[in-house]
Parts: C-alpha cells; structure tokens; sequence
C-alpha cells in the first residue's frame, strides 16, 4: 500500500513508474481525480497532512482575510499577532500558503534561492521568462533532442523520485505536479543533461 | 531651522565671553554685520567659528538622548551643523517621513539607525501585505553614505533576501542587526548574513516571519572564534542543524543571549547550556523531550544544568511545554528578573511553585491559563514588578475567559511597583479599574483588552467610563493608552481632561459620537500615535484635530465614519500630510465611508511605491 498522500495530478508517471503491486490497482483511486488540475477542484482528502517538502495543494478559496473560527470573527480582533495565535494553537500544524505552489530555485553561482510559485505561470514560456528576468540571463531555447541551445544555462528541476530532469521534458502539467524544486544549471553540466532521455 | 543669533551692537571683537553662537554668522552671511568699523578683516572670521565648532563638537558629541540633539540642532545654524556631524544613532520612528536621501545627507556620520515602518494595526491583519516599508532604497542609500554602520534596528518593515545580501557586503564592521516584527526574507539572507558579517556581536529576529528556504544558515557563521553575543531566533519556525550550533555555541565565549526555537528539544538544550553557563537570557525552544528520546532513558540533570547557570536573569521559551520539565528552572528563580511564559499552557498549580521563588521579578509575560488564581500568586510574591502582559489562550470573544477583575486587583494589591500592564480578559469591573489607578501610580502603560465588544462592567452593568477615566486622572506618568468594553463619550472626555501625558492611544469599538475624539484631539497635547477602529468618529471630528497632526507620528482610523470628502479636506489643509486611504473592493456595506485612513507627516510628499489598493490624496 502506497504512504503518504495521493497526487491527483501525476497520472502519466504512473505508467512508467516501477513499483511492486498488481497493475491496476490504482487506477480505481485515480479515475475520479482524473480531471483535476491546478487545483480547481481539490479533493479534501488530499489535504497534504505531513507538508513539509512535498508541493502544497490549497482550497483555492482559501481567502487571506477570512478569519477561520466557526464564528463571525471580526478581522484582527482581539488584538493578537497571528504568530502567537498560531503558535498557541496548532504547533505542528504547516504553514497554508493560501494560493500557492512554491519551490525554490537555485542558480549556480549565485548566493542565494530564490522561492517562486508556479502557479502564477500559464506555461514554459512564461516561466522561462520569469526565471531570465529573476537572474539576469537568457536561457535559451528548448528543442528536445538538444536541451537548450544558445546559452550556457539550462534550467532543471528535481522531480518526486529525486531525479533531475530538463525543464520543459514533460507536459506542463505534469511538470507541475512533479517538480519539487529547480536549479539553473550552467555549462557543460546542462549540456550533459540535455542529451539524456 | 531657526535664524542666527545676532548680537548687536555689531562688535568686531573676537573675545566672546558671553553666548558662544554670538560669532555664528560665519563664512556664510559674509558681511552682514559689517556695518561696523571695517577693522576686522572678512578672512579672520573663519578662525574663532572654527575653534566654537570644534568646542562645539566636542561638548555635543556627549549629547545621547535624541530629543535633546534635536532640540540644540534648532539652536541655530551652527549648532545644526555640528549636531548633524557628531551625531551617530539615526532613529526615524516612520521610514515614510522622509526620504533615505534626505537622511544621509544631513546626518553624515551616522553608525546606528533605527527604522521603523508599519503601523502597529497592521500586526492584526488590517493593512493589505503588500501596503510597503520597503527596507530596500534605505539599505541603498546607507550601503553608500555609511560604510561604517554597526547597527540596524528595524520594526515592521519588508525586508528581503537582496537587503540582507547588500548589507552584508556593504558594511564591513557591522555588529547589530535586529529585526522586530519584519517580513520577506528567510533563511538564506540569514545565511548571507552569517557568513558575511564577520563582526557580528547580535543577530536578534523578534517575532518575525521567516520563510524556511531549506538554508543552513546556522552552519555559515565563521568557524573561528565569534564574537557574537546575542542570537535570538525564536521566531525562527524552520528546523535547524543542531550540531552546528552547538559548534557555534562553543566557539562563542561571548554569548549572553541565546534564545531557541521550538525545534529545539529539552535535551539538546541541556546540551548547549552545558557548553554556555555564562548566559545571561535563556529561549528555551519547546522545552520538551524530543520524539525519538526512548522512555525510560536516562535524562540528562536538568536542574544542574540550570543550576550551572548562576547569571541568568531572563528566561523565555517553553514553547511546546510538557509542564512536568518546569521545576527544572527552580535554581535559577531567586534570580530571575523576566519570565516569560506566554507559550506555556500551564495552570495556577503549575505555576505557584516557580512564581513564589521568583521574588527579584520585574517582567512576567503568562497566557491566562493560570486563571485568577496564578495572579494572586504571582501578587503575593513579586513586589518588584514593573511589567505584566496576560495574554488569552483562546483569542476569541465568545471563550471561556479564565482571568477577571479578581486577577487585576490581586495584582494591584500586591504589585504597587507596576509600571506597565497588559491584559486581556472576557469581563472586567470599574472597581477593579480604579483599584489599579490607585494602588499603582507609576503605571506609564495601561492596556486592557476586553475581548468581548462593548462589554460593559460586568457587575454593575455600566460603561467602563469610570475606570478608564480614573487611569488618566490618578497616572501622572501614563504615556500609553489601551481602552476597550462599553464606552461612550464621557471616557474620551476624561481622556482629553486628564491624559496630559498620553503619546500612545489605541481605541476599538468605543465611542458615541464626533465628540469622543474631539475631545481626545483638542485635549491630550502630547498625543503622538493615535489608532482607532470601529468607531463612530466622522469627519467633524477628524477635522477638530488640525492643528495637531503636525505634531503626530500618524493617525490611523478604520471602519469609523470618516468620507473621501473628509479625508481631502485634511489633505487640502495640510500639505506636509501624507493622505493615505485604503478601500477594501470587497466591502460593500462601507457605503460612502472610507475603510481605512491612515495619514502621517512627511517632508516627501506622496509616496512612489504604494500598492494599487491604496489611494494617497
């Protein structure tokens, strides 16, 4: 039996995934998620319950001021800082970044990451663009067979196994759905990358 | 800035033996008093002005208290300048009043700034987040003009991972960097900080919100022997490498404070106290037992470890308290002056064995968990208390309420030396109230929340007006000013009668009509920051405080009665005002009321980098 928490989103990795188990065992969870993407219809039961790492997937009316006790509550009253309110509450409970899907991003040769929500982006070419403008570098363009051409940067990403792919290998959706976090890589590193599968 | 002093008859001696500032004229005014005999020469006038500013610089650089620099930069033009060059602790209480620009080019010389940004209203979720106090264009300005920074104090301002990245490289000695209550950076900027500011004696993050970047920044401090003597990361909520800061602890002979946060277990605190008897402020972390602790293991000695720590005088933390662990702190109680409980969910029972030792206490946050009872403990003991903050453990208006008017007057009896209080609560009396204003003269904070909304005395059914009014009038030393329950007009009149010293007053839901603030705005001169919400204050009554907003930090009103109209008027009357008027789209029962003004002075003009939501007028 499969831990932790169904993806609705990751179908066609399914296919090619190994794992031990009957075929078709977990199709039936899956056919009713099917449809969903983006978080348009979120399931309850996908509720990310040990957060942490994983994507985060929100209620997509999950509103910033609407205040959560069951009661009418008035917005910042009483006057308590919702660090403390939060602390005193839940200990464990995660963080609900209300409208997002954040992973960070890393650049080889720069100091720091930088945390970006893909859900903000439509496609590649937006995030691509994002990504020049976040760095201050051209990326280049995507061909399948060759990676990147036109640049020494080639932007990656790590997906739920642990490997790291090319960005822009696998449908948008499923890049979302997978990708845990990215690294702009540079030089003959991304050349090589390019070239795998 | 006020004239030169010009001492007639126009003397052309150099021999000044009354007023030094006599002679300021200078190389500036050239010859105006030259209607004198024409013996003395116009290139000797340098020379004795440059001894008087070498004097002067000498005496003012002494000068500490910013309000008294203030007051000798008004003196005249000489003593401004001089002033501006000697002085090193830079505090703008609203990074919006001027701009960073302004800032460095009088004050050249500066090692220690202070910034303040949001209002405090915006804590609770009332300001759109992306409102601004950008620390960015300060970090630029003074990454030029003051490659010699030590310290940054900041308070509700955005900073981000670049700031911190650029402040790091700019400043080669830095020593300070504190950051209260600030958003938009994590872990990485701390790293960068860590790493870059090789100088570093204090990093302090004081209820800030810091995003987990899955950065070890702990492991970036130097590996030789640190200077550092603070670090306070409660706040802090990304786990931490453990090893690496039981490293830094170690190579850090200086370190006084240290405070925790909750991924820190109990006996990874033993650890560190181990290695830092020396402290003097302890953060616990969650003053539990790690998960993976086998039961039945042999625990470290905790009360030894405490007991090892003969100068510690601040204890905080307890975040995820299992209250079983509490006695270990009993060796350090006799000497403790803060206490901080406020994340414990302990009862009176719990707490009766710690408080009755702690009898040097001046400082004791709790959450009201420890009921009335924990209050008449904490009175019976600590008679050197000068600050109480009760918070409630369940912030709502409709719970349970544990703690009463009993809990403030035990206090008031027993606590005579409390300066500063604040208390939330589900019912209150004005007996109790006035019990206070009398038992405790010196209070300079009085903050009490009644979290229900217009809760009236909940004996005798009246307003709180009393109460509240008997703060004002017996407290000749009450600067801050917290009011709540059931209140009409009349507690704004004995406001304005007797609040002569009030800097700070915060209202909510209280009032009922124009003349509750009137009588605040035309009656309390020293009113600096004034916060409101829900309350049925209209444009009459903003319009009565003209001739005072100049002297204000801000004024901030929500939900009140105020119209756009209003609103320009101020903004048409007074220029050097700063109009901002924030309209929630989603709101639809404001009807033709403004949602939320807030406005302060400013020597800039509009600001540049408001977001859409935010009309400046």
């Amino acid at each position: 039996m499969e831990g932790g928490v169904v993806y609705e989103n990751d179908l066609n990795l399914k296919a090619t995934e190994l794992r031990l188990g009957l075929p078709g065992t977990e199709r039936n969870e899956e056919q009713p998620v099917s449809c969903t993407r983006n978080n348009k219809r979120p399931l309850p039961e996908t509720r990310d319950q040990d957060g942490g790492t994983k994507a985060k997937y929100d209620a997509p009316h999950a509103d910033p001021d609407t205040p959560h006790a069951p009661k009418a509550q008035m917005v910042g009253w009483p006057p308590i800082r919702s660090y403390r309110k939060n602390s005193l509450q839940q200990p464990k409970q995660t963080e609900a970044e209300s409208a997002g899907m954040y992973v960070k991003v890393s650049m080889d040769g720069a100091p720091y990451l930088r945390k970006i929500d893909l859900k903000v982006y439509k496609g590649y070419p937006e995030l691509l663009k994002a990504l020049e403008n976040m760095f201050k570098l051209t990326i280049g363009e995507y061909s399948e067979r060759e990676g990147y051409k036109g640049s020494e940067y080639a932007p990656t990403y790590e997906d739920k196994d642990g490997d790291w792919m090319l960005v822009g290998d696998v449908p948008w959706d499923m890049f979302m759905s997978s990708c845990k976090r990215m690294r702009v890589m540079k030089g003959s590193e991304a050349r090589g990358l390019g070239y795998e599968a | 800035m006020s004239e030169d002093d010009d001492r007639s008859p126009p003397s052309d001696s150099v021999t000044t033996t009354d007023s030094c500032f006599s002679k300021t004229q200078t190389c500036t005014s050239g010859s105006t008093s030259g209607s004198g005999p024409s013996s003395v020469p116009e290139f000797q006038a340098p020379y004795p002005d440059q001894v008087l500013e070498n004097v002067l610089e000498n005496v003012l650089c002494f000068l500490t208290s910013r309000r008294d620099r203030n007051a000798a930069s008004l003196v005249c033009r000489s003593w401004y300048r001089v002033e501006a060059l000697t002085r090193s602790e830079l505090f703008i209480g609203n990074c919006y009043a001027l701009s960073p620009r302004r800032a460095t080019s009088r004050f050249t010389r500066i090692r220690s700034v202070t910034l303040k940004g949001k209002p405090r209203f915006a804590d609770f979720n009332l300001m759109p987040p992306t409102w601004g106090a950008y620390f960015a264009p300060w970090v630029s300005a003074m990454a030029k003009a003051y490659p010699w920074l030590e310290k940054l104090h900041l308070k509700r301002m955005t900073v981000t991972d670049d700031d911190l990245a650029l402040l790091a490289e700019s400043f080669s000695g830095f020593k300070e960097l504190v950051l209260v209550c600030c958003d938009g950076f994590g872990t990485s900027g701390l790293a960068y900080v860590a790493s870059k500011c090789r100088q570093l004696r204090v990093l302090d993050l004081i209820e800030s919100e810091v995003s987990d970047d899955e950065v070890d920044w702990i492991s970036c401090f130097p590996e030789s022997e640190m200077c550092l003597e603070s670090l306070i990361f409660d706040c802090v909520d990304c786990p931490i490498n453990f090893d690496a800061l039981e490293r830094l602890v170690a190579r850090s002979p200086s370190l006084r404070k240290l405070r925790l946060n909750r991924s820190v277990s109990i006996g990874q605190l033993h650890r560190l106290m181990v290695r830092a008897p020396q402290l003097t402020h302890l953060g616990t972390g969650s003053f539990r037992p790690s998960e993976d602790v086998a039961h039945g293991e042999q625990e470290p000695d905790y009360v030894s470890a405490f007991a090892a720590c003969e100068s510690l005088v601040c204890l905080s933390g307890f975040r995820e308290i299992v209250p079983d662990y509490l006695p270990a702190i009993y060796p350090v109680c006799a000497n403790l002056t803060s206490l901080n409980l406020s994340y414990a969910n302990i009862t009176a029972e719990q707490l009766r064995p710690i408080i009755r030792n702690c009898h040097k206490l001046q400082i004791l946050w709790v959450l009201d968990s420890i009921c009335d009872e924990g209050l008449q403990a904490v009175a019976a003991t600590c008679k050197e208390l000068h600050e109480l903050r009760v918070f409630p453990i369940d912030a709502c208006e409709d719970s349970e309420g544990p703690v009463s008017e009993v809990g403030l007057q035990a206090i008031s009896e027993g606590c005579r030396k409390l300066q500063s209080i604040l208390y939330f609560c589900q019912r209150m009396t004005n007996a109790a109230v006035i019990a206070m204003s009398k038992n405790c003269p010196d209070l300079v904070v009085f903050r009490l929340c009644i979290m229900g909304r217009h809760r009236p005395d909940h004996v005798t059914g009246e307003p709180m007006d009393e109460g509240f009014g008997a703060i004002v009038m017996n407290c000749k030393n009450l600067t801050r000013l917290a009011v709540s329950g059931l209140l009409t007009d009349r507690a704004f009149s004995y406001i304005g009668r007797y609040g002569k010293t009030v800097r700070t007053l915060s209202v909510a839901f209280a009032g009922d009509s124009d003349m509750g603030l009137n009588y605040v705005l035309e009656g309390c001169p020293r009113l600096q920051k004034l916060e409101i919400r829900d309350s049925p204050f209209g444009d009459a009554a903003l319009l009565s405080g003209l001739h005072h907003y100049y002297n204000m930090r801000f004024l901030w009103m929500s939900s009140c009665k105020l119209t756009s109209g209003g609103c320009q008027q101020i903004a048409r009357a007074l220029p050097r005002l700063v109009v901002e008027v924030i309209n929630d789209e989603a709101d639809e029962d404001m009807g033709n009321f403004v949602d939320k003004l807030y406005m302060y002075r400013s020597l800039e003009g509009p600001r540049d980098d408001a977001p859409k939501v935010v009309s400046i007028l």
